[in-house]
C-alpha cells in the first residue's frame, strides 16, 4: 500500500455554464489533477440523486456536481 | 517581440498573434510591416532579419534555407561580404548594428550544405550556358537550375570560382569552403567545364549552333590597370590580379625583400599580407587618399596593421626606380585632400617638396581593373562602355545580342561578390522569362520604395555592445594561409542575434508554415494583402465602438512615468485569466500583489480644462466599482480599494444595488473628492495621492497600485469615417441622433448603434445593435429572404433495426492532442471496444477534407453512430452533426469524447495519464453511442403576426416597427389615449418638443393599415408558445380573441407619489409630471415663482426602493433651465445626492450651473425638510461645506419622485415572466439579451423593463420589435430533439414537473376520463431535465440524456472492462 491514494471522481457538469468552464481551463490551460471524468448533462437540474448514488455505489470516491 | 495591443502593452507578443485571446475558433495574424532595412540595402534584398532569427533559435539549418533562397554562397558572403546591411541596422539607433555578416557565417558553418535537400525541379526545355563561373556566373546558373533549365558553366581557369578562388587570398576565405559551396551546385545539375576559354576553345557561335539558346556572359573583370607612371616595365612589377592569381595557381610560392602595394582597395590589403605570407621582410601600402576613403573594412585595416603592414596614407606614387632592370622602390610624394568636388569626392593634391622614397623589390599596383574583352572585344557585334565595360539593358542585362546576357564585372567593372550575385540572380529571372517567350522589359524598372513602416525602436532599449567574432593570434598567421576571422561561438552569435530589434515585424522565416499541420498558413497565405472589396447594400449600420481616453496627455496623473499608474482597460487586462498575469492580481513595476489600490473617476471625462471632453463617460463609476469587487475577490480578503470620485452615477438596472453591496458589503471605500496630485515614494514606485476630502481638509494617503477610470472618446479615425460617409458628428465627436430616431444618421440609410452615437454601456449598444437591425429591415423589407441559400440533405437511413456500428474519429489536433496524449494507442484501444465497427486517426478531424473523409466511411462502413474524440462539443458538435446530416444520419447518433480541453490541455505533464483518460473517456463515449437513437426535429409553423401590449412611446414604437416590415400587429392600451407618461411631458433633454412627435407617432399608429389598435383594453388571458399564442382581450364587456406569433411588453411606469415633503398638502410642492404640465399650462404657480427648490432622489436610492429612476436628475435640471428661460431672475435651488446626469446630459449641468442654479448636496442621513410657515414654503437643508443648516424660500418645490413599476404581477402571471424584487420585467440576460425574455416568442421594452428617457425607451421598443421580427419571418421553427417527454401511463397528474420547469413548457392537460397529465409543449423546452428528477413515478423523461444514457457513462468511467 505505499501508493498514494488517487480518489475517482465523478464530475456532473452543466453544458452551459460548468462544462465550458472545464473547457475554458483547458484553453487557458490550468492543470489540475487527471482523475477526474466529466459527464456532460444539458443542466444540473438533471442531476438525479440517485446517479449520485450510483456512482458511489460504483466505486466511485467522490461526486461533483457543477452548474 | 513587441508590445501586446490586446493587453494594453502589459504583456509582449510576437509577429505571430492571436489578436483576441477568447476567440473561438482562435484566428491567427501576422504582423507584415515594410521589409527591414538591412534586407532592403543588400543588393541581392537577403532576408537578413529572417536567419538572423533562426541564428538567435540554432536553427542555422533553416537560417541556410532562408539565405539559399536568394543566392547559393552563404559560407562566401559569411566571410568576404562588404555588409551594407549593417549600415542600415536600425539598433544604430541605440548603439552598434548587429554582426549581420558574422552570424551568417556561424550559420554556414554549421550546416553541410549536402544534408539539405534538392527541391523537387520541373524540367523545363532550355539549355542556358554560362560563360565564367565567378559569383555571377555560378548565381545565374544556381537559380536557372532551380527552375528546370539545364546548364552548363564554361571556365577558362583550371577551377571554378572566379574571383572568389584568384582574387581573394586563403587567409580570407578558406578553399574548403569555396570547393563545398561550388560542389554543392552540382547537385542541382549545373555542369562545370574547366579550362574552356571563349574565343580559344568555344566561341559564342559554337555554343549556339550546338544547342545553347541563351547564353550568359560573366567573365569578370580580370585585367589589372596600370598606374602610368614611370619605371612601371620593371622587372618586381605585378600588378595584383596577376600577383593573387600565381599564388593560387602555386607559381609563385615564395617572395623575398619589401613589397610595396598602391591601392587603398580589398585587393590591396589582400596583396600587402599575402606577401607577407610568402615571407616578404616588409609589406608597404601607399594611398593617396586617407582612411576614411578606403574601400577596404576598417577591421581588415586593423588586422592588416596587427599583422605588421605599414599603411602611409595620403602618399600617392610619383614613379618607380630600378636598379638596372630590378625595381629597387618606389618615390612617392605626400598629398592633402581637396574639399570635396562636384563628385562627392576629396581628390589628393600632391604638396610640393614633400617627396620621399620608399625601397623596395616588389611593386604591386592594385589600382584598379577592367574587363579582359579579349576577342569579345573584337566581336563588333557588343556594344562597348568607355570604359571597356559590356552595355546591358540595366533591367534585364541582356546585351544587345538577342539571347545573349551579361553580368558581374563584365559589366559594372570590379565590384563586389554580393554584387555579383544580384546580377547573377537578375539575369536568371530574365533568361527564364525569355526562354518562356515573354517579352522583356526595355527600360530600368524601379522597385518598390523602401518604407518606413518599421516597429519604432522601443524607448527603453538597453545599450548591448555589438559582437566581435575571434581572430587567429598575430603570431601564429604569417606562417601560413590559416583562415584569421574565425567563427563565433553559439551562445555569443545568438545573444548578437537576440540584439536584432526585428524592426520589419514578420521575419519570413516561414517557420509558422513548416509548423502548421493543418496548412492554414501557407506561403500563399502568408502572402495575403489587404483587399478592397465593393459591396452593394442597402443600409449600413456603424458600430466601430470608441477609444479609452489615452491619459498620457494629461500630467497630473503621472500615467507615462510611473509604472504603477495604469488605466482602467490596463486593469481589466490584470484582471482577467487570459491576460499579462494569468488573472493574478499583480502591478507592473515588480509583479508583487498590490495591497492597496485606488481608482480616480473623471480621466479624460466631464474636464474641459485638460481634456476638452465635458460629457460624462457613462459606464466608468460602474466599472471602477466592477474592478474594485472583482479585485477584492481575486485577493481574498487582503486588499483595500478606493475609489475617488465627484458623483456616483451608477444608473443602471441594479447597478445601484450593485454599488451599495460593493460599499456596505465588500468595504470598498467611495471618497468623494478630485485629486490633487500623485507623487511616487522613492524607490518603491508605490504611489502617494494627495487630495481634499469633502470638507476641504488636505489629506494623503500611499497606494501600491492606481487605476485610471478612463473615459470613453471618438478617436480621430472614426471623425474621418463619418466625414468620408458624409454624416454630421456633434461638437463631442458622436454621431448626431435625434430622441426620436435614436439610431439614425443625417444621412437616409445610414444607422449607428453602440458608443459611437454616446458613450454607453453593454446592454444599451446591444439594443442600440437590434433597433438599428430594426430600421434597416424595415426600409429593406421588400427584400427579405432574397439572398438566403437553403441546404438540402439526403433522405434519413432508418438504423432502427441495425445494431449499433460506432465509428470512433480520434484527433490529433495538430500536436494539442497528439502531443500529449499518445493517440495510436487511444486508437488501438477504441477497437477493442464493443460494437467499435471502425478506429481512424485524423491530424485534424474538423478539417474539411476529412468531413468528406468521414461522410464516406459512414456510408461505406455502415455506421450509424459517430464518436469523436477531439475537443468540445459546445463548438464542434453542429459540424460533426452536419456532416452526419450530409451522410444520411440522423444527427443525434453522434456522441463527442472531449480529449482536448479536458484531457490533454489540463493534464499536459502527465502524459501516460493523459493517454489513459483519453482512452477512459473514448471508453465512456463509446458506451454511451451504444444506447443513443435518433431523435425527430418536429417543425412548427409560425403566425406571422404580433401582439404589443402597451400604447405609450415603447409600445407604439415597437408596434410601428414591426408593422413597418410588413407584420399585422396588435396593439393593446389600458387608457383611453394612446402616448402614456410622454402626454405629460414638455421636451427631451435635447429640447425636441415632446407633444408635436408624439402626437404624429399616434396618427402613425391609429392610420397604420396593419395595426389593429385596442384602447380601455387589458390582457385577460394567453397561452400558447413562441410562434403560436393566443390571447384573449378585454375591451369593457367584449373578449377579443386573436392568434399571434410574439409579444412585446410595454406596459411602462408610473411616477411615484411621494408622501413626505408636504406633497399632497400645498399645491406648490410637485412631481416632475406635475411641473411639466404646469410649465406647459402657463400655470400661475410658475410664473409667480421668484424662488424654486428642487429635491433629487424623492423615493428613490432609499433602502425600501434602492434603486435609481436614472431620468430624474436630467429631468430636474432640464426643468430649472426652463424655469430660468421663463425667469433669469428666479433663484433656483437643487438638492442632490448625486448629479447623475450621465453622457452628454452632463452639458446640462454644466450650462445650469453656469446660468446660476445652485447645486446642494445632501445626504440620505440627513435628509431637506419642507415646512410650511404661514403662507411661506421653507426647505431646509444641511450644506456640507458650510457645515451648516441653510433655509430656501421656495414659491415652488419640485419632487424628483420616483419612477416605479405599474403592478405588473397579472401579466407577469400570464405569460409566466419573472418580475426583479423591484417589481420591474426580468429580460433574459442583462447584458447579452436585454429586450429577451428567458420564454422564448416574448419580448421587452420601455419602462417596464427599468426607467429610461424616451431616446432609449425608443432604441429598446425598435430592438424588441426587430428581435421579434426574427421569430415572424420563419415559416416554421425547428424544435430541438433533446425535449423532455412524459409517459401518460405512468403520470399521476401530480404537477411537480410543471412547478420545477423553468421555461413554462409542462403543462398539465386533462385526457379521457378526467384523468390529469402531464404535458409537455417541445416548443418551449430546452431539454434541463428537471422535471424528470422531480418526477415521482419516472413518467417524465428526457430524449437523449435519459438515466441508463448518463449511467452507462457513470458505470463506463468507473469500469475499465466493458
Amino acid at each position: 500500500m505505499n501508493e498514494e491514494f488517487s480518489p475517482k471522481i465523478v464530475t456532473f457538469a452543466c453544458n452551459w455554464c460548468a462544462y465550458s468552464a472545464a473547457d475554458l481551463a483547458g484553453v487557458s490551460r490550468f492543470q489540475y489533477p487527471p482523475n477526474m471524468r466529466i459527464i456532460r448533462v444539458m443542466c444540473s437540474g438533471r442531476i438525479n440523486p440517485n446517479f449520485i448514488l450510483k456512482a458511489f455505489e460504483q466505486g466511485a470516491d467522490g461526486v461533483l456536481v457543477a452548474g | 517581440m513587441r508590445p501586446s495591443e490586446y493587453d494594453e502593452g502589459l504583456a509582449k507578443r510576437k509577429a505571430i498573434f492571436k489578436p483576441y485571446a477568447q476567440a473561438i475558433p482562435g484566428g491567427f495574424a501576422i504582423e507584415k510591416l515594410d521589409k527591414a532595412p538591412c534586407r532592403m540595402a543588400c543588393p541581392a534584398h537577403l532576408n537578413v532579419q529572417g536567419y538572423v532569427q533562426m541564428v538567435k533559435a540554432g536553427k542555422y539549418r533553416e537560417a541556410i534555407e532562408i539565405i539559399m533562397k536568394d543566392l547559393p554562397f552563404p559560407g562566401v558572403l559569411g566571410r568576404v561580404c562588404p555588409h551594407r546591411c549593417e549600415k542600415s541596422c536600425r539598433r544604430l539607433e541605440v548603439d552598434e548594428p548587429i554582426s549581420i555578416k558574422e552570424l551568417k557565417r556561424v550559420a554556414a558553418d554549421h550546416v553541410n550544405l549536402s544534408d539539405l535537400p534538392v527541391p523537387n525541379i520541373t524540367l523545363r526545355k532550355g539549355h542556358v550556358a554560362v560563360i565564367g563561373s565567378g559569383p555571377a556566373g555560378l548565381t545565374a546558373a544556381y537559380f536557372l537550375a532551380l527552375d528546370g533549365y539545364r546548364v552548363t558553366v564554361y571556365e577558362a581557369m583550371p577551377e571554378a570560382g572566379g574571383m572568389m578562388r584568384y582574387g581573394i587570398p586563403e587567409h580570407r576565405l578558406p578553399r574548403s569552403v569555396l570547393d563545398a559551396e561550388i560542389n554543392n551546385l552540382s547537385r542541382f545539375g549545373i555542369a562545370i567545364q574547366t579550362n574552356v576559354s571563349l574565343g580559344k576553345d568555344i566561341t559564342l557561335e559554337d555554343l549556339q549552333a550546338h544547342g545553347a539558346n541563351t547564353i550568359f556572359l560573366a567573365i569578370g573583370a580580370w585585367k589589372g590597370l596600370k598606374m602610368r607612371i614611370a619605371g612601371e616595365e620593371a622587372l618586381g612589377v605585378v600588378d595584383v590580379i596577376t600577383f593573387l592569381r600565381e599564388v593560387h595557381l602555386g607559381k609563385l610560392s615564395s617572395l623575398k625583400g619589401r613589397v610595396v602595394v598602391i591601392g587603398g582597395g580589398h585587393s590591396a590589403l589582400d596583396a600587402a599580407r599575402v606577401a607577407l605570407r610568402l615571407g616578404a621582410s616588409e609589406a608597404h601600402i601607399i594611398y593617396r587618399r586617407s582612411k576614411a576613403e578606403m574601400l577596404a573594412e576598417p577591421e581588415e585595416i586593423q588586422e592588416a596593421e596587427i599583422e605588421g603592414i605599414k599603411i602611409h596614407l595620403l602618399v600617392a606614387p610619383l614613379k618607380i626606380a630600378s636598379n638596372g632592370n630590378n625595381v629597387s622602390g618606389i618615390e612617392c610624394i605626400r598629398t592633402k585632400l581637396s574639399e570635396l568636388d562636384s563628385t562627392g569626392r576629396r581628390k589628393p593634391i600632391p604638396i610640393e617638396g614633400s617627396e620621399f622614397f620608399i625601397e623596395a623589390e616588389h611593386i604591386i599596383p592594385a589600382v584598379g581593373q577592367e574587363p579582359d574583352l579579349g576577342n569579345l572585344g573584337q566581336d563588333s557585334r557588343f556594344e562597348i562602355s568607355r570604359w571597356n565595360t559590356l552595355v546591358v539593358n540595366p533591367e534585364t542585362l541582356q546585351t544587345n545580342q538577342p539571347g545573349i546576357f551579361a553580368g558581374g564585372d563584365l559589366i559594372t567593372g570590379p565590384a563586389t561578390v554580393i554584387e555579383a550575385v544580384e546580377a547573377g540572380k537578375r539575369a536568371a529571372t530574365y533568361i527564364s522569362k525569355y526562354l518562356q517567350g515573354e517579352v522583356l522589359p526595355t527600360e530600368w524598372e524601379e522597385g518598390p520604395p523602401m518604407g518606413d513602416h518599421w516597429l519604432s525602436v522601443p524607448k527603453e532599449e538597453p545599450i548591448r555592445h555589438r559582437m566581435h567574432a575571434p581572430t587567429l593570434p598575430a603570431e601564429q598567421r604569417l606562417s601560413g594561409f590559416q583562415e584569421v576571422n574565425l567563427c563565433a561561438n553559439e551562445k555569443e552569435a545568438s545573444e548578437e542575434a537576440n540584439r536584432c530589434l526585428n524592426c520589419g515585424g514578420c521575419c519570413e522565416c516561414y517557420q509558422c508554415v513548416t509548423a502548421c499541420k493543418a496548412q492554414a498558413v501557407t506561403l500563399e497565405t502568408h502572402a495575403q494583402v489587404s483587399d478592397l472589396l465593393k459591396i452593394k447594400a442597402g443600409s449600413v449600420i456603424l458600430a466601430p465602438g470608441f477609444e479609452p481616453f489615452d491619459p498620457s496627455r494629461y500630467e497630473t496623473y503621472r500615467y507615462a512615468g510611473f509604472p504603477n499608474v495604469v488605466t482602467s482597460m490596463e486593469f481589466e487586462r490584470i484582471l482577467s485569466s487570459t491576460g499579462p498575469y494569468q488573472g493574478q492580481l499583480k502591478r507592473p513595476s515588480d509583479g508583487q500583489h498590490p495591497h492597496k489600490i485606488a481608482w480616480l473617476q473623471c480621466v479624460g471625462s466631464r474636464d474641459i480644462n485638460q481634456c476638452d471632453h465635458s460629457y460624462c463617460s457613462s459606464v466608468c463609476c460602474m466599472y471602477a466599482t466592477k474592478e474594485a469587487v472583482i479585485a477584492k475577490e481575486h485577493a481574498g480578503g487582503d486588499l483595500d480599494t478606493a475609489i475617488f470620485f465627484m458623483d456616483m452615477r451608477t444608473y443602471g438596472k441594479d447597478f445601484e444595488g450593485y454599488y451599495n453591496r460593493a460599499r456596505e458589503e465588500m468595504g470598498v471605500r467611495y471618497i468623494r473628492s478630485r485629486i490633487h496630485s500623485i507623487e511616487e515614494v522613492g524607490e518603491t514606485n508605490d504611489l502617494i495621492i494627495r487630495y481634499a476630502d469633502e470638507d476641504g481638509t488636505p489629506r494623503e494617503e500611499i497606494f501600491d497600485l492606481v487605476v485610471l477610470s478612463v473615459g470613453l472618446e471618438t478617436p480621430a479615425s472614426l471623425k474621418a469615417l463619418a466625414e468620408r460617409l458624409e454624416i454630421s458628428l456633434d461638437k463631442d465627436g458622436f454621431v448626431d441622433t435625434g430622441s426620436f430616431s435614436p439610431v439614425a444618421t443625417s444621412r437616409p440609410g445610414v444607422y449607428v448603434c453602440g458608443a459611437f452615437q454616446e458613450p454607453k454601456d453593454i446592454p444599451y449598444s446591444v439594443m442600440e445593435a437590434s433597433a438599428a437591425a430594426c430600421d434597416v429591415k424595415a426600409k429593406l423589407s421588400s427584400a427579405r429572404g432574397s439572398l438566403v441559400k437553403e441546404r438540402i440533405y439526403p433522405p434519413e437511413r432508418d438504423v432502427s433495426d441495425e445494431k449499433p456500428r460506432i465509428g470512433v474519429f480520434v484527433c490529433n489536433c495538430g500536436t494539442n492532442i497528439g502531443g500529449i496524449v499518445n493517440v495510436p494507442e487511444v486508437v488501438k484501444y477504441a477497437r477493442s471496444l464493443p460494437s467499435v465497427a471502425y478506429v481512424e486517426e485524423n491530424l485534424f478531424t474538423c478539417s474539411q477534407d476529412t468531413q468528406d473523409k468521414l461522410k464516406e466511411v459512414i456510408q461505406r462502413e455502415k455506421l450509424n453512430r459517430v464518436v469523436v474524440a477531439a475537443c468540445t462539443p459546445r463548438t464542434h458538435e453542429p459540424l460533426f452533426q452536419e456532416t452526419l446530416r450530409d451522410a444520411g444520419l440522423n444527427k443525434y447518433l453522434f456522441e463527442m469524447a472531449n480529449i482536448r480541453n479536458q484531457c490533454s490541455w489540463v493534464h499536459s505533464r502527465e502524459k501516460e495519464q493523459a493517454t489513459q483518460k483519453a482512452m477512459d473517456l473514448v471508453r465512456m463515449s463509446a458506451a454511451r453511442a451504444r444506447l443513443i437513437a435518433p431523435l425527430p426535429q418536429p417543425t412548427i409553423g409560425v403566425d406571422d403576426r404580433a401582439l404589443v401590449i402597451g400604447g405609450g412611446i415603447a409600445g407604439m414604437t415597437s408596434a410601428l416597427s414591426l408593422a413597418d416590415q410588413g407584420y399585422r400587429t396588435t396593439l393593446v392600451e389600458k387608457a383611453s389615449e394612446l402616448g402614456g407618461n410622454a402626454r405629460h411631458l414638455v421636451s427631451t433633454w435635447r429640447g425636441e418638443v415632446i407633444g408635436r412627435s408624439l402626437s404624429e407617432m399616434i396618427e402613425r399608429v391609429k392610420s397604420h393599415p396593419l395595426i389593429d389598435l385596442y384602447t380601455d383594453a387589458v390582457i385577460r388571458q394567453s397561452s400558447g408558445f413562441v410562434g403560436n399564442f393566443e390571447t384573449v382581450i378585454g375591451q369593457g364587456e367584449k373578449d377579443i380573441q386573436i392568434r399571434h406569433g410574439a409579444v412585446v411588453m410595454a406596459v411602462g411606469a408610473e411616477e411615484c407619489k411621494p408622501k413626505e415633503y408636504l406633497y399632497g398638502e400645498d399645491s406648490r410642492v410637485m412631481t416632475h409630471l406635475e411641473l411639466d404640465r404646469a410649465i406647459t399650462g402657463k400655470d400661475i404657480r410658475i410664473s409667480e415663482a421668484k424662488a424654486a427648490v428642487f429635491i433629487q432622489c424623492v423615493g428613490s436610492r432609499e433602502p425600501s426602493r434602492p434603486y435609481c429612476s436614472k431620468v430624474c436628475c436630467t429631468h430636474s435640471i432640464k426643468s430649472a433651465l426652463e424655469l430660468k428661460e421663463l425667469n433669469p431672475e428666479m433663484d433656483i435651488y437643487v438638492l442632490y445626492r448625486d448629479i447623475r446626469t450621465y453622457g452628454q446630459r452632463e452639458a446640462l449641468y454644466r450650462d445650469a450651473r453656469a446660468k446660476g442654479v445652485i447645486f446642494i448636496r445632501y445626504t440620505l442621513n440627513d435628509k431637506p425638510e419642507v415646512q410650511k410657515d404661514g403662507f411661506e414654503l421653507w426647505v431646509t437643508v444641511k450644506d456640507h461645506i458650510l457645515d451648516r443648516k441653510i433655509r430656501l424660500r421656495a414659491d415652488l418645490v419640485a419632487l424628483a419622485s420616483a419612477i416605479i413599476p405599474a403592478d405588473n404581477s397579472a401579466l407577469a402571471q400570464i405569460f409566466k415572466l419573472p418580475l426583479n424584487q423591484d417589481g420591474f420585467f426580468m429580460e433574459a440576460h442583462a447584458k447579452l439579451r436585454p429586450v429577451e425574455f428567458a420564454t422564448d416568442g416574448i419580448f421587452l421594452a420601455g419602462m417596464a423593463h427599468y426607467p429610461k428617457p424616451i431616446e432609449e425607451s425608443i432604441a429598446q421598443a425598435k430592438a424588441a420589435a426587430s428581435r421579434a421580427s426574427v421569430v415572424l419571418s420563419k415559416k416554421e421553427l425547428t424544435v430541438e430533439g433533446v425535449v423532455s417527454h412524459v409517459t401518460e401511463s405512468m403520470c399521476r397528474g401530480c404537477g411537480k414537473c410543471v412547478e420545477v420547469c423553468p421555461y413554462n413548457a409542462v403543462s398539465l392537460v386533462e385526457r379521457e376520463g378526467g384523468r390529469t397529465v402531464a404535458f409537455v409543449q417541445e416548443a418551449l423546452c430546452k431539454g434541463c431535465g428537471s422535471c424528470a428528477v422531480a418526477c415521482p413515478t419516472g413518467a417524465a423523461s428526457i430524449f437523449h440524456f435519459d438515466d441508463q444514457e448518463v449511467l452507462t457513462m457513470v458505470h463506463a468511467a468507473l469500469h475499465q472492462g466493458i
